[in-house]
């Protein structure tokens, strides 16, 4: 495909050169052997209006080209319910804007060769016309305070999730990978505190000094699940830099900043399986990403994520129970006072 | 150019008018017309090559140094995007070229290291933000044309003008030599954020490379505060008899909000600076807490990096303004000059001027919707970015009514101003998109928001600069440049830019995350991999355009046809002055001004323009057209 690009192209340039050639050549005929004259004349104002016309011509039909054939190679359907509702907002104004586009564009192209210079003619001295300026300034105003209301609507929807019956995590990213932290059987994430980071032992630097919150909590390293159909809240925290978790297929984002919480909620609605289907890609993956700079392997840092049915993500929570609690990760590694505060429950 | 400076001589110190009330202006141009016939003498003053070309104080010379530090600046940039636009289409392949430009540190076997990518990235956007379209687009142009449109012998202090370029020039030798330190240069984006941009354990950029970064940027904002406060002085107190503000060129209106929004933003981006000096150097918490990097936890706690960004884009939203308004000033001029039609809606323009330069300080929060600011807060800033793009409609719809009915002279420099008006449609429009909070959740940070900016704030900004430099080059260097390697040079631009921003859009729609240093990690992109490619292609065949430029530029300032006093028929004063630069501007007295500057193609007057130094018709004053 890009070899027809470059060919096109190329095609393009000598045809600009070509016409080029020809402009000086009828140029030098008319004036019979006059001065160049670096002033536009009238063949320059021709030839260029023309151009102008071709060029807004040839432009809406390499934008019309690059959007059939990438339209289906773009994120597939939302698979979150805000997506859902994010993309029609998004498809919405992508219209206004498209139409707002062509229309000024065609104007723009048409007024510029209609009005192209002729030494004979004299513009029409208009400064200004109080109503005309009316119409175009009420008329968009009209337009974006539509669009604002349904921003804002939705905004407002998808910032405040529902937060008491989600199954709760924490994604906490550092330089350049991402960790997934679940609340666990008491439903509660357990304490940190950044002093006690230890890449080895406290990787994510969970505190037990105070209460044992946080011995339940399943750390997962590889891949994380979540399940269908079920409010998921949650909880952002990084280790050194700022961070950025993107889920685009979810259209979730937000960023991960050392030094405080942030925080996130969607409900996935499609299975990793489903969406194979949708996609028609067997091989296809959710994926989280960082989409803040951080560092040299920035574009390296992801994360798999895997949206089962309740059932399979019920077993899935049970499995990992097993082996990947912070208490059997960190093992015999507890602080004495932990062991004191254990002895105490 | 041919006069020398002394300030005993009261007809040469323009500081001497702003000693000198405005209503006294009178007095200034008889003093000006007593001296007048010792004009002459100027050659018994022989002026060194040093205060002519080096630390001249003339504005038209230093309007010349900025554009020609700012191209040195931009070809720099545009290299560096080059290169990185290689490592993104082939990102495995090996190019010899990068090898011999970088070394065996930066690209061993000619393959770029992600480290350097980010460098290149960092640069790339502070140089063409700050350096070319900040300094070298105000810079050149609020410096040539403020005195020579307002009507005045110089800027209100010529000195602080030319100490204003040279801390930018300062400024920019030392952006440009922190490329080769050790550790690299800056390389934390160009919006450099802590914590990435305070901890060097993070990245090695962001150790000495980053103290130079941040030197050079403090003394940045030094020249921009001069110059800005002497262009504000200047307007508001050195306009010729009969120059009201109503009768001021938008070139002029646009450069006074510039240099206003430039006073008010970046004293702010200083601060926010200097304490990230402190925080690297000096041990403060203000924008670090609880971080644990390089195996130890840093002791700092209590700050917060989402302050920097506030205090960042306090500066970096007007910064878009800053870039933008002096371009669409140019375009006004431009646009009404060669359509032979009056700027439809002058007050209206004026106006929306006013207007975007106020929202524009009260809408940075939309570049932080998902740093986990308050909802209600995200709420606020979706309304005020929004209401932006009013002013921004009307200014379009008033640029369209001016080609309408009119005699439009397809000059080099119009095809530019169509062009950027056609940038900013296409670039505005997408704003919409990312203004809006919720859409701004899944498109931030991605590629989208690189085709916007690129297109409406870079594109256009530099297509302006482009327009101001053919229509002023007569005025700059008393000759032409050449019109076909003009029409060539657009068109190939104009072309490639398209080609370069446009398909972007689809990479952003696609999820790919903006700073990537390549896209084969993950297999959801490999669908649109090809973009880029195809992108690079049109940056390569762009990048050679510039060429053309360059070389029409360089020659045609030596070799051009010699340009005539008036040669694009205009009615605005520095069309009046002769094309040999003399200190001083006019040879005689100032001229006065009798009417606004966009008498096109007025129905009492035979020829298509009248120069607002032609006194009013009595027709005119009985028919009340008094502009």
């Amino acid at each position: 495909m890009s070899t027809i690009l470059i060919l096109l192209f190329l095609l393009l340039i000598v045809g600009v050169l070509y016409q080029l050639a020809k402009v000086n050549e009828l140029a030098s005929v008319l004036k019979e052997g006059a001065q160049q004259d670096d002033k536009a004349t009238q063949i320059d104002s021709a030839n260029q209006a023309n151009y102008l016309v071709v060029f807004i011509a040839s432009f809406f039909v390499f934008a019309i080209w690059v959007a059939a054939k990438y339209v289906d190679k773009l994120l597939p359907v939302a698979a979150s319910e805000h997506g859902g509702k994010i993309d029609q907002l998004f498809n919405i104004t992508l219209i206004v804007i498209t139409l707002v586009f062509i229309v000024t564009h065609i104007a723009l192209a048409y007024f510029a060769w209609k009005y192209k210079y002729d030494p004979n003619r004299k513009a029409t001295f208009q400064a200004h016309d109080s109503k005309l300026e009316m119409i175009w300034t009420v008329v968009p105003t009209i337009v974006l305070t539509g669009m604002i209301i349904y921003g804002l609507g939705l905004w407002n929807e998808i910032l405040y999730p529902e937060k008491d019956n989600a199954v709760k995590l924490e994604l906490y990213a550092q330089q350049f990978a991402w960790t997934a932290r679940y609340a666990g059987t008491d439903g509660t994430l357990g304490d940190f505190n950044y002093r006690l980071t230890d890449d080895t032992k406290n990787p994510l630097a969970l505190d037990i000094s105070k209460n044992t919150k946080a011995n339940d909590d399943l750390i997962i390293n590889d891949e994380f699940h979540l399940p269908k159909g079920k409010e998921v809240f949650f909880n952002f925290r990084s280790r050194d830099i700022i961070h950025s978790a993107y889920m685009p297929h979810f259209r979730a984002q937000m960023n991960c900043v050392p030094g405080q919480t942030t925080q996130f909620g969607f409900k996935p609605i499609y299975t990793t399986e489903e969406m194979r289907k949708i996609t028609n890609n067997p091989k296809f993956e959710y994926q989280l990403l960082c989409n803040k700079i951080c560092g040299g392997s920035h574009y390296n840092m992801g994360m798999i994520i895997v949206i089962d049915e309740p059932a399979d993500y019920a077993k899935w929570v049970a499995e990992q129970t097993k082996t990947k609690t912070f208490q059997t990760l960190s093992g015999a590694t507890k602080t004495p006072e932990a062991k004191k505060e254990m002895a105490n429950l | 150019m041919d006069t020398n400076f002394n300030p005993n001589r009261v007809e040469n110190a323009a500081e001497t008018a702003i000693h000198i009330p405005k209503k006294s202006l009178v007095d200034t141009q008889d003093l000006h017309d007593e001296h007048h016939d010792g004009h002459d003498d100027h050659e018994h003053h022989e002026e060194t090559f040093i205060t002519k070309y080096i630390f001249s104080i003339d504005h038209k010379m230093i309007s010349k140094q900025f554009l020609i530090t700012a191209i040195v600046m931009g070809v720099i940039a545009m290299m560096m995007s080059i290169l990185f636009r290689l490592q993104l289409a082939w990102p495995k392949d090996s190019f010899p070229i990068l090898q011999t430009f970088l070394g065996d540190k930066w690209a061993p076997d000619g393959v770029l290291k992600p480290e350097f990518y980010l460098a290149l990235v960092t640069i790339h956007g502070t140089i063409m933000v700050f350096f070319v379209l900040t300094g070298g687009l105000s810079g050149t142009f609020s410096n040539l044309l403020i005195p020579l449109q307002i009507g005045a012998r110089d800027m209100a202090s010529g000195f602080l003008n030319m100490l204003s370029f040279w801390f930018f020039f300062l400024s920019s030798v030392i952006m440009v030599a922190s490329f080769f330190v050790e550790s690299g240069p800056a390389s934390a984006g160009w919006t450099i954020y802590p914590p990435l941009s305070a901890l060097p354990q993070g990245i090695s950029g962001s150790g000495l490379g980053m103290t130079m970064w941040l030197v050079s940027m403090a003394i940045f904002v030094v020249s921009s505060l001069i110059g800005s406060l002497n262009y504000i002085v200047t307007v508001l107190n050195l306009r010729t008899r009969g120059m009201s503000m109503t009768r001021l060129p938008l070139t002029i209106w646009t450069f006074l909000v510039t240099a206003i929004l430039g006073v008010l933003s970046f004293p702010v981006l200083f601060a926010g600076i200097l304490l990230l000096i402190f925080d690297r150097s000096l041990g403060t918490s203000f924008y670090l807490s609880d971080i644990f990097i390089g195996g130890q936890a840093l002791e700092q706690t209590g700050g917060s990096p989402i302050l920097f960004e506030h205090l960042f884009w306090f500066l970096g939203h007007p910064e878009v303004y800053i870039v933008l308004l002096p371009a669409l000033g140019i375009t006004s001029e431009v646009i009404s000059t060669n359509s032979r039609k009056p700027i439809f809606g002058y007050r209206a323009m004026i106006t929306s001027i006013l207007g975007i330069g106020f929202l524009s300080f009260i809408v940075w929060g939309h570049h932080m919707f998902i740093t986990g600011m308050s909802p209600f807060l995200g709420s606020v800033f979706t309304f005020t970015t929004l209401l932006i793009a009013i002013p921004s409609a009307v200014k379009v719809f008033n640029y369209l009514t001016t080609l309408y009915k009119g005699n439009v002279r397809f000059t080099p420099a119009m095809l530019f101003s169509i062009g950027l008006l056609s940038f900013f449609i296409s670039g505005g429009v997408t704003g919409l998109i990312l203004g809006d909070s919720a859409l701004d959740i899944n498109v931030h940070d991605t590629y989208f928001v690189v085709a916007h900016f690129h297109i409406v704030m870079g594109s256009a900004a530099i297509f302006g600069m482009f327009a101001g430099v053919y229509h002023w080059f007569p005025k700059m260097f008393g000759r032409m440049l050449n019109k076909k390697l003009g029409y060539v040079h657009f068109w190939a631009t104009f072309i490639s830019a398209y080609g370069v921003f446009y398909p972007m859009h689809f990479l952003g729609m696609s999820g790919v995350p903006r700073r990537y240093y390549e896209l084969t990690n993950f297999a959801m992109f490999d669908n649109v991999t090809d973009i880029n490619v195809m992108v690079t292609y049109f940056a390569i065949f762009g990048a050679s355009a510039q060429i053309i430029f360059l070389f029409n530029f360089f020659y045609s300032a030596k070799r051009g046809q010699v340009a005539t006093e008036n040669p694009w028929e205009s009615n605005t004063l520095e069309w009046t002055t002769p094309v040999e630069h003399i200190h001083g501007n006019w040879p005689g007295a100032i001229p006065e001004v009798y009417r606004w500057p966009y008498d096109y193609s007025n129905p009492h007057h035979e020829a298509d323009f009248v120069s607002q130094i032609t006194p009013l018709t009595e027709k005119e004053i009985a028919a009340g057209d008094t502009h």
